[in-house]
């Protein structure tokens, strides 16, 4: 027997098992579209052949349908909050700093809609179907992803 | 014998990097080409199950983007196995059974290619005594591989004969993955790659996707279908703990082909071996002759995509009786590491 | 928008996915693994009265509790092994080495672990080998460093 200066530590009841794995992603064909569009500070959705629903960012199907989207749309960067929620608690590594809200914002023309952050805006002042527009960071910070837009702001005239 | 009929399967070439296809991109296709060929609706089927699971690229909940894939709406009634589909079809067959749906589409897909995945397969394992260690799976086939050779169940000639065997068949499967001819006097040269195992006695790692329909064999007729008679599927499992099995036999796969119906009439066997030495250890385990027809596909050797690769032994051998090539066909599927977990599925032409 | 979908290069991405887990051990593992963390292999016996290491929770064929864990020598023999020319940066050795099933001396079953061997020809079926502890052991199955060959 090997002498452990633990010994004296009393029964292990618990074990770390920590694990990292390296993966490299590859964005697919109808992503693709959109990440190099907003790389460009342009908004890039794609259309269902049979009921003409547009999605952004798309996937590659009508989720709906069941069918390949075809035809490239695109879409300004204004639209409508459809759900939101008011984020009171801080979420780790996260520099935003709560209260803030996150939405759901659905662009003019399309039929879904993803996560944004709202900003220029009292939190309590957000409603849903309120008119948004994005508010961009500088063309130099650019990158392939939709925080190229830092937030979307009310547009003019629909608050106080 | 049930009255449950494979009426169609679909696979997508298998590749090493499916590069620019996300998992709806990859399901898409295989699933519009299982139902135009079977001429069912997407309305006409009353359950979805799938197999995959995220780990294997990384991207979590992957297996709910792929219902993207479905038209599901209005609302569909779906399932989800973290199992290779084979067992989304058992699924789908038990319900068949308790009469619960009377059709099904089943589809599984796997992309491999964004990770390590043997290493990423070390996450299956015991999670206290093996994967602290990190084990990868090819390691853990060297193993039972070693303790086949070691206890005269099979010999380096024989394990070469079945990659042999995979690649002459593979010619004859478009989709299969590995499909260059190779010789006793080549696979002798080859250099080990983790002794015993060479490079040739393992699956290559395949980016994927299958799609299958079944159905009652009454719908079959009334639509004039061809179609598999599915005479019998079981699985059965043996311990997480390696070093408390024999390596060298499958009491799993015997038991399961047991009760799924196993018969002396069968003529050809889809066994999912992703290592050489274990379609020997299948055969003797299964107890098949000889003169049964071993994946006729090209078998797992000629390209396993994880998660669909026990449903291709399956969409493989329906398809074969479909063409006419047997009557009566085995198909099995495994999962875990040296054949840890194993299905079996009889089949018979209608 | 005028892009053609083939025109547009590839985009990738590469990341890590980290799994920070920490276990619950329960009454067999906190023993075995708080032995190991002291320099001692624990088997579990069984009714039957044979010993098991890695020690199960439950008798892999009847299914009862294990209760009863006993110190055990900590050597064995190999009962399979293969060779790791070309170890990856998360294998227990950082040099070639053989992953080994070792069945301990008077036990039943067999442990998967590392052992540490200068070349393949060094390694066999059959052979005896021992525990290499680790310096620093917390409770875990690599307080087992590797195995290292016992030449008697
Ligand atoms: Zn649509």
């Amino acid at each position: 027997m090997s002498s452990n200066p633990n010994e004296s530590a009393g029964p292990v009841t618990m074990m770390q098992a920590p694990l990292y794995l390296q993966y490299r992603f590859t964005a697919g064909t109808s992503s693709l579209s959109f990440l190099h569009a907003i790389k460009r500070g342009r908004l890039i959705g794609r259309r269902c052949p049979g009921c003409e629903s547009v999605y952004i960012p798309c996937r590659g199907s009508c989720a709906r349908c069941g069918v390949a989207t075809c035809d490239n749309i695109e879409l300004t960067d204004e639209g409508v909050i459809d759900k939101f929620t008011v984020v009171h608690i801080p979420i780790p590594n996260n520099p935003i700093k709560p209260p803030f809200v996150v939405a759901h914002i659905r662009l003019n023309g399309a039929d879904n809609a993803f996560h944004h952050l709202i900003g220029e805006v009292d939190n309590d002042k957000v409603k849903l179907g309120m008119k948004v527009k994005a508010v961009w960071r500088p063309e130099s910070e650019w990158d392939y992803g939709l925080d190229n837009i830092r937030y979307f702001k009310p547009l003019g005239g629909e608050h106080d | 014998m049930t009255d449950i009929a494979i009426v169609s399967y679909a696979q997508a070439p298998m590749v090493r990097d499916a590069g620019c296809a996300n998992e709806v991109e990859l399901i898409m296709p295989v699933i519009n080409e299982a139902l135009q060929a079977c001429g069912l609706a997407r309305t006409d089927i009353d359950f979805v199950c799938s197999g995959s699971a995220d780990y294997l690229q990384g991207a979590p909940f992957a297996f709910v983007a792929g219902v993207d894939a479905l038209g599901a709406f209005p609302p569909i009634k779906e399932s989800h196995v973290e199992m290779d589909a084979a067992w989304a079809l058992y699924e789908c067959y038990l319900k068949m059974l308790a009469g619960d749906i009377d059709s099904a589409l089943i589809y599984g897909f796997g992309k491999s290619s964004p990770g390590n995945l043997p290493e990423v397969l070390s996450l299956q394992l015991d999670p206290y005594y093996l994967q602290p260690l990190c084990p990868d799976s090819v390691s853990l086939a060297a193993l039972q591989a070693r303790a086949m050779l070691d206890a005269g169940r099979c010999t380096r000639e024989q394990m070469n004969e079945v990659v042999i065997n995979s690649r002459r068949q593979a010619q004859k499967n478009p989709r299969a993955q590995l499909r260059k001819p190779v010789s006793q006097e080549q696979l002798q040269a080859e250099v080990d790659w983790i002794a015993p195992l060479k490079k040739s006695d393992c699956c290559p790692i395949s980016d994927g996707a299958s799609a299958l329909v079944i159905c009652r064999e009454s719908q079959a007729r009334e639509m004039g279908l061809p179609y598999a008679r599915v005479v019998g599927m079981d699985h059965r499992i043996e311990s997480h703990m390696l070093g408390f099995r024999d390596l060298t036999d499958s009491p799993s796969a015997r038991n399961a082909a047991k009760s799924a119906g196993l018969h002396n009439n069968i003529e050809a066997a889809e066994l999912h071996a992703p290592f050489s030495h274990q379609e020997i250890l299948l055969r003797q385990s299964l107890g098949l002759s000889e003169n049964v027809d071993i994946n006729p596909s090209g078998g797992a050797l000629a390209g396993n995509v994880m998660m669909a690769a026990g449903l291709d032994r399956i969409g493989s051998m329906a398809a074969a009786i479909l063409r006419g090539d047997y009557k009566f066909g085995l198909a099995h599927a495994t999962s875990g590491p040296c054949l840890q977990q194993n299905l079996v599925t009889i089949l018979e032409a209608a | 928008m005028t892009d053609t979908l083939n025109e547009l290069p590839p985009l990738t991405q590469d990341f890590e996915l980290g799994f920070t887990y920490t276990r619950s051990l329960g009454p067999v593992l906190s023993r075995f693994l708080t032995g190991l963390r002291d320099g001692q292999v624990l088997a579990a016996r069984t009714r039957a009265g044979t010993l098991l290491v890695p020690p199960p929770e439950f008798e892999p064929v009847s299914g009862a509790s294990i209760k009863e864990l006993e110190p055990v020598a900590a050597e064995g023999t190999v009962l399979s092994w293969c060779w790791v020319s070309q170890p990856s940066s998360s294998a227990p050795l950082n040099k070639p080495f053989a992953w080994v099933l070792v069945r301990f001396e008077g036990c039943d079953g067999a442990m998967l672990h590392a052992l540490a061997a200068d070349a393949k020809e060094q390694v066999h079926t059959g052979m005896r080998v021992r525990v290499r502890w680790a310096p620093e052991r917390v409770g875990n199955v690599k307080d087992i460093a590797c195995f290292e060959v016992h030449k008697q």
